[in-house]
């Protein structure tokens, strides 16, 4: 059947639509990464002096470490010393305090990408932090959420107005050393977001970051803290974008996620990074790593990404279940086209009794795209009656893409009950025949099988990001996806 | 009416380099149902499928007029489009896509080539549900993934939904009646006498009379080797019930 498969590779060429540079004014250190960078960086960021002291220290980690290979993605070495590690535009000084003091042409910026942030046009039930390189451009809804107590800011904002929180709880689910990206990313953080719900609180309102990579030649270090109180819950999310350029752009992320007794905690991504060109040529180097600790009793926290972008993703959002009774999820969705490179999936690490995950993953590779699952389980003793359940499925389209299944299970304790099941398939030439022979176009039928694939991840999504989503996963394999 | 909706022509099909189809002649006017019957591997689905279609079939020589125009340098949507329907003998499961669903995008995409908007959300569900009665499916089993997990009978009563909402003007049924108990054959018959009229035609393929007993077909046809070997009204069906098919065989030889 090499013939549905040469026109199943013209049906997934790819447009990539948030491709475009916004041309302001930028101020930015100077390539290179030494102390005096992170002198400097915190300097510009007017950070108290234990700031200054986490970055070095997380520094100094990371000079001893090297930069791991053990992922199932490939590519040339980076040279950090290579990068810029900061980058804001100029108009922008510190934080703005409203919107008239923001640049027009960032506005505009976000505006075209779907995400406006004027009161009369931004999105109802949404309160947005919007990131451009290494700053906080504007934060939607302040004042509803200071009523319900709810601290939602950069976190370059947050390390000043509330350094007790910051300092008790940054670093303490990912530590400085935790990996070599981390502790890079601990060093030269430059911006992100900081959610804080006090004890109680449900917050009213979904929250969102939006990260857009503008700059060439700069590495994008986003971080983010989240802490939900006892009983607290909140549901927040994320979008990135960046322009296509020829080169590659390094980004990356920690986030960190606390949730006390009670506590629940939902945090979704919607990757868009731009992920190359039809060669492999650009694209951005996704190195995240993403936690989160069931500190409390009976809390929760659910991951759920959706990953259509970057050249290289190597991302594995996790739970740590400290707490007896809690409960860790991840639904994930993984599209890898042309020559993009997914190495992704989970760690499950069940401490307390009666800890619960669930881990649903869908890997969908098309053109010559690798796509890998990477899950680790990991029951301790202490852990009685832990339960896990694992559903990894592969979609392939196309005969030149991969997809591959890592499970890791460490079970220490005899009444876990852990169960994996894993399938691989094709859109089949039957499949689209069948919906061909009721009168829809191949590119809307693979969409519509690739969608009903995805279903079960998509149904956790928030209601207002299903269907950008669903969209998005329409650009990816545009054409095969309508 | 008496016009001529599907013209076939001499036609000569290949698969993989081996010829299947050995110059198949067939003329069927809108009002008509015809029915094709023959043994197995007689080059009957393959006739189905490149009626409507499917890759990895050859023509050779011949041609296929379907309402006047070159059927066979048509898509197969295109071909859906324009009112082709095949009525799939293994219909093909796609999870997590709801019969709901498919069914209205399948609609639309008709609709749409037709000029035609897309049809109002409550509009479809009324006439979906108005056909299912008719074929006596429950509402339930609209919110089910398409064919996953459907029985045999299911899988087929539910191509017949899909026929009686499309309303095809050329509806090719590949053994739409095998694998089902007399009271789902029944509920099939009754769909398609549901949708016969003047406007429309049928080409049944089947390997048995049973349902003709339901349909009464204008005309049979017996396929053996790649040929029609033999033609004749409904009565024929009979003939062949009675004998089976292995008084065909030396036909062959004489075509």
């Amino acid at each position: 059947m090499t013939v549905t498969h040469q026109e199943l590779d013209k049906l997934i060429a790819r447009k990539y639509r948030e491709g475009f540079v916004t041309e302001v004014e930028e101020e930015r250190l100077p390539p290179g990464l030494n102390e005096e960078t992170i002198y400097a960086l915190s300097a510009k960021k007017q950070e108290p002096e234990w700031m200054l002291h986490w970055r070095l220290n997380a520094y100094r980690l990371w000079l001893k470490m090297e930069e791991p290979h053990w992922a199932h993605v490939k590519y040339p070495p980076i040279d950090y010393q290579a990068l810029s590690y900061y980058a804001a535009p100029k108009a922008q000084k510190g934080s703005p305090k409203s919107l008239d003091e923001v640049d027009p042409k960032l506005l505009e910026t976000f505006e075209k990408l779907g995400i406006p942030l004027h009161e009369r046009a931004r999105l109802a039930n949404v309160a947005v932090d919007a990131v451009f390189d290494s700053v906080s451009v504007a934060t939607t809804f302040k004042e509803t959420l200071e009523k319900a107590g709810v601290i939602f800011c950069p976190i370059s904002e947050a390390i000043r107005k509330y350094p007790d929180l910051v300092q008790e709880y940054l670093g303490s689910v990912v530590p400085p050393g935790d990996n070599f990206f981390a502790a890079l990313n601990s060093a030269v953080f430059s911006d992100g977001s900081f959610v804080y719900v006090p004890k109680g609180v449900r917050c009213p309102l979904e929250l969102s970051t939006y990260f857009r990579l503008n700059a060439s030649g700069i590495g994008q270090f986003e971080r983010t803290l989240i802490i939900a109180e006892e009983g607290a819950s909140v549901s927040y999310l994320e979008g990135c974008t960046a322009p296509m350029r020829s080169e590659h752009q390094l980004h990356a992320a920690v986030v960190e996620l606390i949730a006390l007794e009670g506590a629940h905690i939902k945090y979704s991504t919607v990757q868009n990074w731009y992920p190359g060109d039809e060669q492999g040529r650009g694209g951005i180097y996704n190195f995240v790593t993403k936690r989160g600790e069931c500190r409390g009793a009976h809390s929760k926290i659910s991951w759920t990404q959706v990953e259509t972008g970057s050249a290289i993703t190597w991302k594995y959002p996790s739970c740590i279940l400290r707490g007896d009774y809690s409960v860790g999820e991840f639904y994930s969705v993984a599209v890898t086209n042309h020559f993009q490179q997914a190495d992704t999936g989970t760690k499950m690490i069940h401490i307390g009794k009666h800890t619960k995950s669930t881990i649903i993953s869908k890997g969908i590779s098309a053109g010559h795209a690798q796509n890998s699952y990477r899950g680790l389980v990991k029951v301790l003793k202490s852990a009685v009656g832990a339960r896990n359940y694992t559903q990894c499925d592969s979609l392939l389209i196309g005969d030149k893409c991969g997809a591959h299944t890592f499970p890791y299970l460490e079970v220490k304790h005899p009444s876990a009950v852990v169960e994996h099941e894993a399938t691989t398939s094709r859109i089949s030439e039957e499949q689209l025949f069948y919906c061909q022979s009721r009168g829809i176009a191949p590119e809307d039928a693979v969409s519509m099988i690739v969608n009903g694939f995805c279903k079960t991840v998509f149904k956790e999504l928030p209601l207002e990001f299903a269907v950008e989503a669903q969209n998005l996963l329409g650009v990816s394999l545009e054409g095969s996806v309508g | 009416m008496g016009e001529v909706l599907l013209k076939i022509d001499n036609l000569h099909v290949c698969v993989e380099g081996k010829p299947i189809l050995k110059g198949i002649d067939l003329t069927l006017n809108y009002g008509q149902m015809h029915a094709i019957m023959g043994p197995n591997g007689s080059g009957k689905s393959t006739l189905a499928n490149v009626l409507a279609g499917r890759e990895g079939y050859e023509v050779t020589q011949g041609q296929v007029l379907y309402q006047g125009q070159d059927l066979l340098a048509m898509s197969p949507e295109a071909r859906a489009r324009a009112g082709l329907f095949l009525g799939f003998q293994y219909p093909v499961e796609i999870p997590g896509v709801s019969n709901l669903y498919f069914l209205k995008t399948a609609l639309n995409a008709i609709r749409k080539h037709r000029g035609e908007g897309e049809i109002d959300a409550m509009d479809f569900i009324a006439l979906v549900k108005e056909r299912m009665r008719l074929i006596g499916l429950e509402e339930q089993f609209l919110y089910r993934s398409l064919n996953e997990g459907f029985s045999g009978g299911e899988k087929k009563r539910n191509e017949i939904l899909q026929m009686l909402v499309l309303e095809p003007t050329l509806s090719v049924l590949d053994e739409i009646d095998s694998g089902l108990d007399i009271d789902a054959l029944k509920t099939v018959a009754q769909g398609i006498n549901a949708l016969k009229s003047p406007k429309r035609g049928f080409l049944l393929i089947t390997h048995y009379q049973r349902l003709l007993d339901y349909v009464s077909p204008d005309a049979v046809h017996v396929m053996a080797g790649g040929r029609i070997v033999k033609s004749g009204g409904a009565e024929l069906a009979k003939e062949l019930e009675r004998k089976g098919y292995a008084w065909i065989e030396p036909l062959q030889a004489t075509v």
